[in-house]
């Protein structure tokens, strides 16, 4: 080749094309949504009053998000539910609708994910999982989910031993599990893991948007 | 075919060529890039090898997640990105410094102008990598995938690359000769791309977050394009750089080199948004990187034709030569893969195969079977004529040979079936979850023995290299090429 003009406008405009395309396009298409509420006034507008969705994210769930990121959940848990008819996700429980892009608009970091080791986790908080199943899911998932290739968050707990009356806070194990801590010692959640599942409780499908409602 | 082919002559090896001024030019030019390319090889493959134990750990934590449990510093989620992020940032970007540079200069018949610069900025790019692994380790991982080094590392890394890629801009601005060939295009907009993606990737998602799913998108059309845009070219351009150069014959097509090259810059880079299909945003983004994906079947046949073509009756050759084996096993790898992926990007496929090991497979297929194969074989070319000498063990180079292939096989094999079976059965409801991942665990375990060929591979590279760098006597005084077998004609390597 020869022509080096043509050389070098080409391949500046094949990156340009898919950047303005891709890039610049979506952003101005999808970066301008903002919440709403779960349908709409005669005029398209807001209904006055109600709650806005999606959620902000706030306090203790934000940094259960922080431990989230750090452990590198997202490398086998997805966060988004595809819809009706494309996979089996609604039929599996993992959210009532397929997720659309205005679920998204209120986080800093949006965990899309794209592996499924483990199960969608976008709609975790409306499953009937409490706060002790998910600490001692995190704590040893083999506790809860037998045979699961999830690796134990064990160090996000102390163990320690009993002094005086037993704490509040201890983690719930069945008379003589295999996995619960020696006789006279309980298991305590740090910080960071009352954080992790606070998060895992905030993440709800539980809303209809206008544009996309939850069919009963 | 006829320009080609002049080009071609212009600039055939060191140890072939008749002409003693082309013979001391090149010689020249090599000494100009010597003390940063060697620099780059050991960096790489250094990093290799640590990029290796960490894929063994990931490997066994799959199916055994009470291995090495017991802190955070590497539970499954930081040992993966270690070894995604050495691998892809230390491996491979290292050695397509290397490769890609040297080629370039040669090329360009045009001396790298202060080498030593280039150097300084090498040391800056594995000071910014290691930096910036060691981060992931402790747990400032970002969680965005390809992305994941903290905000304070990569832009340590984003200038010491800038200052790289220039240099290699630089070589062909002084390069002399008015032709210019297809390795040239390749490596020229590869240097251009890559900073691009990456600057872009890192300012809409981790310094001034784009709102919600744009990110996605970003990082997509960033994710995929590091393979597509950065490795894809570069090796491409190694491989058609290295065929004739060993063969003593040109490129089948020149016509054919220039569909490839143009079809592969303009559909390639829609491409990556195929990985969120079915996801929240756009169908008409999905439908776009749907359609590119399938128009890469064009480069990729044109790219693969060209090959075979150029290799086709001199199996022989192919064969001795360790260049060439690893270089034939790539560009057939390179079809493979590509062909396997533009069905991925299908709807009907994709809802199958996304989310699951297939992926997993599928990328490995492509950065390991295609790229890092025409990296090993450019590295097989390139050390004797930097260093002046043979590799001192042809039996260490089969078992390379043969331990890539072996264990690639196994690890893809195991890996698409591990996905299908996941992907098939995640669509049907009625089976339990834990039941799935229970079926997927003999071919992850499966993975685990294809990582110990792999291992074994690496090290009998890492140990014929440092043989060859820090050599004894005996390797100094061995005369003619390393072949694999005894029927090659001289000049090949």
């Amino acid at each position: 080749m020869k022509n080096l003009p043509l050389l070098f406008c080409g391949i500046f405009f094949a990156l340009a094309f898919s950047f303005c395309g891709l890039i610049l396009s979506s952003d101005y298409q999808v970066g301008s949504l903002t919440q709403s509420t779960q349908t709409l006034d005669e005029d398209g507008n807001n209904v006055e009053g109600e709650t806005l969705y999606p959620l902000m994210e706030s306090g203790l769930a934000k940094q259960g998000k922080q431990v989230y990121i750090e452990m590198g959940c997202i490398y086998c848990h997805t966060q988004q539910v595809r819809r009706v008819g494309f996979g089996a996700d609604v039929e599996r429980n993992w959210g009532p609708r397929g997720a659309v892009a205005r679920d998204y608009v209120t986080q800093d970091r949006v965990l899309l994910g794209t592996m499924r080791t483990g199960p969608d986790l976008m709609h975790v908080g409306g499953r009937p999982l409490n706060k002790d199943w998910h600490l001692l899911h995190l704590y040893n998932p083999q506790i809860t989910s037998k045979g699961s290739n999830m690796p134990p968050f064990a160090f996000l707990f102390e163990t320690r031993k009993i002094d005086g009356e037993p704490s509040a806070d201890a983690l719930k194990f069945v008379d003589g599990s295999e996995y619960g801590p020696a006789e006279g010692y309980e298991v305590i959640p740090t910080r960071r893991a009352n954080a992790l599942v606070e998060y895992l409780l905030s993440l709800k499908l539980d809303y209809s948007l206008p544009e996309a409602p939850i069919v009963e | 075919m006829s320009t080609a082919t002049q080009s071609n002559t212009q600039s055939t090896s060191p140890y072939s060529s008749k002409d003693v001024a082309v013979r001391a030019e090149l010689s020249e030019i090599d000494a100009s890039v010597r003390s940063s390319a060697l620099f780059f090889t050991v960096s790489a493959i250094f990093w290799l090898v640590a990029g290796t134990v960490f894929a063994l750990i990931t490997a066994y934590k799959a199916h055994e997640p009470d291995f090495l449990s017991g802190t955070e510093y590497l539970t499954f989620g930081r040992a993966r990105t270690l070894h995604l992020n050495a691998m892809a940032l230390g491996w491979g970007n290292n050695i397509v410094f290397a490769i890609g540079i040297w080629i370039m200069a040669r090329l360009c018949r045009s001396p790298i102008r202060h080498g030593g610069l280039l150097l300084i900025a090498g040391v800056f790019w594995n000071i910014g990598l290691t930096v910036g692994l060691f981060g992931i380790f402790r747990g400032d991982i970002t969680s965005v995938e390809w992305l994941e080094i903290p905000g304070y590392a990569s832009p340590l890394l984003a200038i010491s690359y800038a200052l790289i890629g220039i240099w290699g801009i630089m070589a062909f601005r002084f390069r002399r000769g008015e032709h210019v060939y297809v390795s040239q295009w390749y490596i020229l907009a590869a240097l251009f791309w890559f900073p691009w993606l990456y600057v872009i990737a890192q300012v809409m998602i981790i310094w001034f977050p784009a709102r919600g799913v744009v990110q996605s998108v970003t990082n997509w059309w960033f994710a995929h394009n590091v393979l597509g845009l950065w490795f894809t070219p570069m090796a491409l351009a190694a491989a058609y750089y290295l065929i004739p150069k060993v063969l003593g014959r040109p490129i089948y097509s020149y016509y054919l080199s220039v569909l490839g090259f143009w079809a592969l810059a303009i559909f390639y880079n829609w491409a990556g948004i195929h990985h969120l299909v079915g996801g929240p945003i756009p169908v008409w983004l999905i439908s776009a990187g749907i359609v590119a994906s399938v128009m890469m079947v064009i480069p990729v046949i044109v790219v693969g034709l060209n090959h075979h073509m150029s290799v086709v009756g001199l199996h022989k050759e192919v064969w001795a030569s360790p260049t060439l084996r690893f270089v034939v096993f790539g560009a057939i790898s390179y079809t493979l893969a590509s062909l396997i992926g533009s069905a991925m990007a299908l709807r009907t496929v994709s809802e199958v195969t996304h989310f699951t090991h297939f992926v997993v497979g599928h990328a490995h297929h492509g950065v390991y079977a295609f790229f890092s194969m025409i990296m090993f074989g450019g590295v097989y070319y390139m050390m004797p004529r930097l260093l002046k000498r043979e590799w001192p063990s042809a039996t260490l180079i089969r078992i390379h040979f043969w331990g890539s292939a072996i264990g690639i096989t196994v690890m893809l094999i195991a890996l698409h079936v591990a996905g299908w079976i996941q992907g098939t059965q995640m669509n049907d409801a009625t089976v339990p979850f834990l039941d799935i991942v229970k079926q997927t665990m003999p071919w992850l375990q499966a993975r685990s023995v294809s990582g110990v060929f792999l291992t074994v591979a690496h090290m009998a590279f890492a140990v014929n290299f440092f043989w060859m760098l820090f050599a004894a006597g005996a390797v100094r005084a061995k005369q003619g090429p390393t072949l694999l077998t005894r029927t090659s004609e001289e000049g090949a390597a």
